[in-house]
């Protein structure tokens, strides 16, 4: 058990991530009925992490009134973990932005697809070896 | 039979002009604008067009929310690349004669947008005949910017479709 700037923060294993999610929720003494926030960081070229990606859960609790901040890594080759919008639906379009920006796939998702980006875009704009300036317009000069 | 009397011509004032000057007059004075309003720019543009500022006085008033019954197309705010293509249909649906305003700085060429998502001014996409920059722009500058547009529409070649 760490500490995010005063709420405590877990790391779980990506195995585990429907199973302890769900949990977290429907415990009686836990009850974290909000999902506040979900989100990606591409952690590339940072010697101390060993997996590429971090899936950050912020979860509210609106009954007892705390607040919990649960980790994923999520490794390179393989960018995938179990989708929770089954649990709270708000993971819906959340878990569309970390797939649009980051390109790490939900499992079971109901309709995995761009939120942000226009389809024809290629790649995945927020990841670090993205270049920021590179353009791929609908229409007109490439840059 | 009565006569028929020949009409007083007196008490007419009569002015001569050319046709062009005269189309230029009329249509300088009758802008009906079209607002493509996706940004934050869109305050000013509001500012300018209510009572305080008050674009009506130059015949500019009137926005038609159909782009087929509008003159000159307001581009107000940032323009993205999945928004670029829905912008050159909306020009392309304008009849002519028509005029394109850019009207912030994000419009005329991206400002301090440097990024995968934003198109680095709209003149990449349809021709702009003025420029009004400012971050937004103040509604002086709007109403300089309009101006300068009468400026054009009144001088150049009225072509009659």
């Amino acid at each position: 058990m760490m500490d995010q700037q005063g709420d405590p923060l877990v790391y779980i294993k990506r195995e585990a991530v429907s199973k302890v999610l769900k949990a977290l929720k429907e415990d009686a003494g836990l009850s974290f009925d909000v999902l506040m926030d979900l989100f990606a960081v591409d952690y590339l070229h940072w010697e101390e992490k060993a997996d590429r990606f971090e899936i950050i859960y912020n979860l509210f609790s609106s009954t007892k009134l705390h607040r919990l901040f649960v980790k994923v890594a999520v490794p390179e080759r393989e960018p995938s973990l179990d989708s929770v919008a089954s649990v709270w639906p708000a993971a819906d379009w959340f878990e569309r932005e970390v797939w649009d920006m980051f390109g790490v796939s939900f499992k079971g998702h109901p309709n995995l697809k761009r939120i942000l980006m226009y389809e024809e875009f290629k790649g995945h704009a927020l990841r670090k070896d993205y270049l920021y300036n590179k353009r791929q317009p609908l229409i007109g000069p490439m840059n | 039979m009565g006569e028929v009397s020949a009409p007083n011509l007196e008490k007419f004032s009569l002015m001569t002009t050319k046709l062009g000057d005269a189309i230029g007059w009329a249509r300088k004075f009758s802008i009906f604008q079209y607002p493509f309003v996706t940004a934050c720019c869109g305050m000013e543009y509001m500012a300018t067009a209510c009572a305080h500022y008050d674009v009506d006085r130059f015949g500019a008033g009137f926005p038609r929310f159909s782009p087929r019954q509008s003159d000159v197309l307001f581009v107000v705010g940032t323009i993205s690349h999945k928004m670029a293509p829905i912008l050159k249909r909306i020009y392309d649906q304008m009849c002519e004669p028509k005029w394109v305003v850019a009207f912030g700085v994000c419009t005329c060429t991206g400002g301090f947008y440097d990024n995968y998502a934003t198109v680095m001014g709209i003149d990449t996409i349809i021709p702009v005949d003025v420029y009004i920059p400012g971050c937004p722009p103040r509604p002086e500058n709007v109403l300089d910017g309009l101006m300068k547009l009468q400026e054009k529409i009144q001088t150049q070649k009225q072509e009659v479709f």
